[in-house]
């Protein structure tokens, strides 16, 4: 169904739009969002610098930014979804020339007021295009080779360029989101099973290649996953984070040791403990009943988002949605197997509670889509 | 416009479907991250909690004050002065460069001590102080503290160090502390942790490092808050420790010093023995050395010095070096002889001048004989002959025997390092360690205290007491421990000797000190009061060959200092009621009469008088050459009252 087909008088429009806004979804945004203030000012000893005013600001920001995203027609943002597409990418090839480097990989293109991550949002312009493809794309064709080979090809070029960079964690979760996507289109299983054996192939390939020549990921990457697979093998060194990381989870108990009195963040056992790590700052001031709460609203942000995907009309809305939503819940089921120690430290952040600027916006943004499908799901008959 | 087709229809079922179990995935996937998290948070919780506490909370050690030493009469002998230091925390600082070179304006700063500063700040956390100069001045740290504005991070701290005010007079019986070594450790079974602290003081050597562990005290304990780079956030609380034990002792530092001052350059030692309850009232060896020193760290050239110097300055004379008693063994010959039976006082024996026993010939020091010789002239004259005699009569056995009543082959158990047991000879101790039988000649040598026999001055000194009182007095050195008496008193019981026996003897010392004939006639006290009693030794060091006994014996003054005899004298006073015994030796210092008796005679009157004798007690001939000796002596002496310790 293209946006012609759509009765544009069944859809809202003008300021009533507003009113057909996901107020639940924005309420629970706003929710994860002020975990995320209240956590800042805490790690900060109880001060608004240099983490939370800064993060209020840019949520104040990112919200108009959604409201206006939110505002314009679903079917604007699936036309230019191939040229947001693009732009990513030439945003991503001009990080890896011009980029800033930090942690030993070029990651941000400075724009003055903020660092801009361009696979931030190549995460989000990959989901589009391939929503995109496959609204366009008849049906019977997904299953074909030929058909696949494509959205292949629109996932691999920006998760190579994300490899390039190097951020494997990012890369992974740009996979994951686009593989998602095709999942949910439809495509046939057997590609499914294939790519796991692949996958698994791949994954050997990578142990095997360690300490030759063509060895595929970084040193570092090694040591990371190593750490990951026994963290009280380096308990000083590269397993000191997550050793710490448990250490603070585990001492949060219950109710926690309350508001700004976490030991392990305060007296800065925890690395990191603003952006990837504030987790476990949560855990271990709120205790069990912190993080269950922060973990039950982002729960509920991604089944609002699925059950809205599942009533939209359109595929482009609902692949868009859902890839989004299942974007959003990468990045916190990564982010908080890593604080628990179920996965490698892979330096991806909490959503909307991790202090960074172009993670957020660009979250903020993607839910501006999300409610921009929301708004202008057609309502009623169609003829 | 797109048809909607059944197959499309299906696909679009299957959307819906795939939409779904993808929704249901992530509930999943998320019902796991809550298990774990209960996992860690709910059922690991105090493990977790515990693991926590481990990272913020460290013990940190609050280091004991040092007890302090006093003298018998409170004068300070080792005591904790403070000790001023310059740090610098590098990041108050700023500009390191600027501040140190600041600095170098006010206070002498060597470019070695800026140059270490420097490399130091490199390798430590920027909040840890550093420090730039130790041991500064109170005038340095105040000029220091009143710039302080100009000079940030530069922080003047107070730490104790031990000082011994004394300086070389008590070195050898309090000795001194130094930094624990890692050989200290290794050594050492003592858990205290105090002594895993870098650079910490304890006792080295004497009574510091026998009484190490009553002096040190305990350490308090403080549990500080860190963050993970160590910085101290907070206090938690602290508990505080205990002092360590301050020690009294018998020596008396006025007559101590008095003795030091006494023996002057010679290379000596003197023990002054209180007869009563075997309190050691001074117990000084000479040369000596400052133990300031040692605890500052002593450079290699001060310590070469000391080192190489013949005169031994590091040796504990009085206690670790057995010297042969030579004539002062004589009493032990005579007692052990009439204990046995086999003489009577009266009985004389012939002295030619020599002695032949199994065709060797020993001789008399006096070469053309002292003619018939009883008790009280053997001793008063010293005659060899007449002991060489008594020893075939006695026999070793009897003589060692007695000299181990007497006090002599045994190890006193005296706080100080390196006690000897010197050697009082059997025939068991020869075939075990000289692989030879005992013979004759060995008893005869023995008997005037030459030979295997070897004793150190503190075991002469209890020699004399024991035979002035006829009681086994024993030395002791610790009169009380932070106020409480040290231990029992030492037992005083009978020898058991016959007291007829030791008047004998008594008296005949009383007459080497008292008859015109006597060997230290000349070192006599003539105030009757106190009345001396004692005994000369000249041990020899060397072979007296025929040769150059038929030549004429080269006399002392004529041969290098190192090959001189050594002089020795034994006493005590007074004669009637003994309350002190003395013994002193002088190394190679010639005659025992010309040597060591006037130096045991001074100390004597000085220790009975409690201060300078009149000079009526002196022989009038000799009164003003002591009148200058005394003023000459009161120059070198400290003055005591200035370190008197303060009583409330």
């Amino acid at each position: 169904m293209s946006y012609l087909e759509y009765r544009v008088k069944a859809v809202p429009t003008g300021f009533r739009k507003v009113l057909y806004l996901h107020w639940g979804l924005i309420l629970l945004l706003i929710a994860a969002a002020s975990v995320g203030f209240i956590m800042l000012y805490s790690v900060a000893g109880g001060s608004l610098s240099p983490w939370a005013d800064p993060q209020i600001k840019r949520f104040i920001v990112g919200m108009i930014g959604m409201f206006v995203v939110a505002m314009v027609p679903i079917w604007f943002w699936r036309n230019i979804s191939a040229v947001a597409y693009l732009i990513a990418l030439c945003l991503l090839a001009v990080v890896e020339f011009f980029g800033t480097t930090g942690m030993g990989a070029q990651r941000w293109i400075d724009l003055g007021f903020m660092r801009l991550q361009p696979s931030e949002v190549a995460k989000i312009t990959t989901v589009m295009v391939l929503a995109a493809y496959y609204d366009w794309l008849p049906p019977e064709k997904v299953s074909r080779p030929f058909w696949v080979l494509i959205p292949l090809v629109l996932i691999m070029i920006p998760v190579a360029m994300v490899l390039q960079q190097p951020d494997l964690g990012t890369s992974l979760l740009l996979l994951a989101a686009g593989g998602t996507v095709m999942f949910v289109a439809g495509l046939h299983w057997a590609y499914f099973a294939s790519v796991i054996v692949a996958g698994v192939g791949g994954i050997f390939a990578v142990f095997q290649s360690r300490g030759t020549e063509w060895q595929l990921i970084k040193d570092y990457q090694f040591r990371r996953i190593d750490t990951f697979l026994d963290p009280a093998s380096d308990p000083l060194g590269a397993g000191y984070h997550i050793t710490q990381s448990k250490i603070a989870l585990g001492s949060g108990g219950w109710t926690g040791r309350g508001f700004m009195q976490g030991t392990q963040s305060r007296l800065n056992f925890l690395p990191e403990k603003h952006t990837d790590f504030i987790f476990t700052t949560l855990a271990e001031e709120f205790g069990f009943i912190g993080g269950m709460s922060l973990l039950a609203i982002y729960l509920l942000i991604v089944i609002f988002c699925i059950a809205s995907a599942l009533r939209h009309k359109d595929r482009y809305s609902t692949l868009l949605t859902i890839g989004i939503a299942m974007t959003f819940f990468l990045f916190f089921a990564v982010n908080m197997s890593m604080v628990m120690g179920m996965a490698p430290v892979v330096g991806v952040p909490l959503p909307l509670v991790s202090y960074g600027g172009s993670a957020m916006l660009v979250l903020l943004g993607a839910f501006g889509l999300v409610q921009s499908a929301h708004v202008h799901r057609p309502r009623g008959t169609i003829k | 416009m797109k048809r909607t087709t059944p197959d499309s229809a299906l696909i679009w079922r299957k959307v819906s479907r795939r939409g779904m179990l993808v929704g249901g995935l992530q509930i999943g996937f998320g019902a796991m991250l809550a298990l774990r998290m209960r996992h860690l948070q709910v059922d690991q919780a105090d493990q977790f909690r515990l693991l926590a506490d481990e990272n913020r909370i460290n013990v940190r050690l609050i280091p004991p004050a040092r007890g302090e030493i006093y003298d018998r009469n409170g004068v300070i002998l080792a005591q904790n002065e403070p000790s001023y230091r310059i740090t610098i925390i590098p990041e108050d600082a700023g500009d390191v460069d600027l501040v140190l070179r600041k600095l170098s304006h006010l206070v002498y700063v060597s470019e070695e001590d800026i140059a270490r500063t420097k490399a130091e700040i490199k390798r430590s956390a920027p909040f840890l102080p550093v420090t730039i100069l130790n041991r500064v001045t109170w005038d340095d740290i105040s000029r220091v503290a009143v710039n302080a504005p100009s000079l940030p991070g530069i922080a003047p701290e107070v730490g104790l160090s031990r000082q011994y005010p004394l300086e070389d007079l008590f070195a050898h019986a309090v000795g001194y502390v130094g930094p624990v070594s890692s050989r200290d450790l290794e050594n050492s079974d003592d858990p205290d942790p105090l002594l895993r602290i870098p650079r910490f003081q304890i006792g080295k050597v004497g009574i510091e490092a026998k009484y190490e562990e009553l002096l040190r005290g305990r350490a308090g304990a403080k549990r500080v808050e860190v963050n993970a780079l160590g910085r101290v956030m907070r206090e938690l609380d602290r508990r505080e420790g205990t002092a360590g034990a301050n020690l009294q002792l018998t020596l008396d530092a006025s007559l101590q010093s008095y003795c030091k001052a006494r023996l002057g350059e010679e290379s000596a030692s003197v023990v002054v023995m209180d007869c009563i309850n075997g309190e050691l009232l001074a117990i000084a060896s000479a040369p000596s050395y400052d133990p300031n020193k040692f605890v500052r760290g002593i450079s290699y050239a001060d310590y070469g010095a000391l080192r190489d110097n013949d005169h031994r300055p590091l040796a504990s004379k009085t206690v670790q070096d057995a010297y042969p008693p030579g004539s002062t063994f004589k009493m032990v010959t005579a007692l052990a002889a009439l204990e046995a039976g086999v003489i009577s006082p009266n009985e004389t024996v012939y002295c030619p001048g020599h002695f032949e026993v199994s065709g060797r010939k020993f001789h008399c020091w006096k070469g053309g004989g002292h003619g018939n010789v009883d008790l009280d002239k053997s001793l008063r004259e010293s005659c060899d002959v007449y002991y060489y005699d008594l020893a075939i009569k006695v026999g070793i056995e009897n003589l060692s025997a007695m000299a181990r009543r007497l006090g002599l082959g045994e190890r006193h158990d005296i706080p100080m390092s390196a006690v000897t047991t010197g050697l009082i000879p059997s025939r068991e101790w020869k075939l075990a360690n000289r692989n030879a039988e005992w013979v004759v000649g060995d008893t005869v040598n023995a008997s005037i205290g030459q030979g295997f026999v070897s004793s150190s001055p503190l075991q002469l000194a209890v020699m004399t007491a024991r035979i002035a009182t006829g009681r086994s007095l024993v030395p002791k050195l610790i009169k009380s421990i932070d106020g409480a008496p040290a231990g029992p008193d030492m037992p005083r019981e009978s020898l058991g000797l016959n007291e007829n026996n030791l008047r004998f003897i008594r008296r005949a010392m009383y007459n080497v000190t008292n008859d015109r004939r006597g060997t230290a006639y000349g070192s006599r006290i003539i105030e009757d009061a106190f009345r001396m009693a004692g005994k000369t030794g000249t041990s020899q060091v060397r072979n007296i060959s025929q040769a150059e006994r038929e030549q004429g014996v080269t006399s002392n003054a004529d041969l290098p200092w190192n090959r001189r005899d050594h002089a020795l004298f034994v006493d005590f006073a007074p004669f009637d009621d003994p309350r002190i015994s003395v013994a002193v030796v002088v190394e190679h210092g010639g005659a025992g009469s010309s040597a060591a008796a006037p130096i045991a005679r001074d100390i004597t009157l000085q220790a009975l008088y409690n201060g300078d004798p009149p000079l009526s007690a002196y022989p009038s001939k000799d009164r003003n050459r002591i009148a200058k000796q005394q003023k000459d002596i009161r120059d070198l002496m400290p003055d005591l009252n200035a370190i008197k310790r303060e009583r409330a």
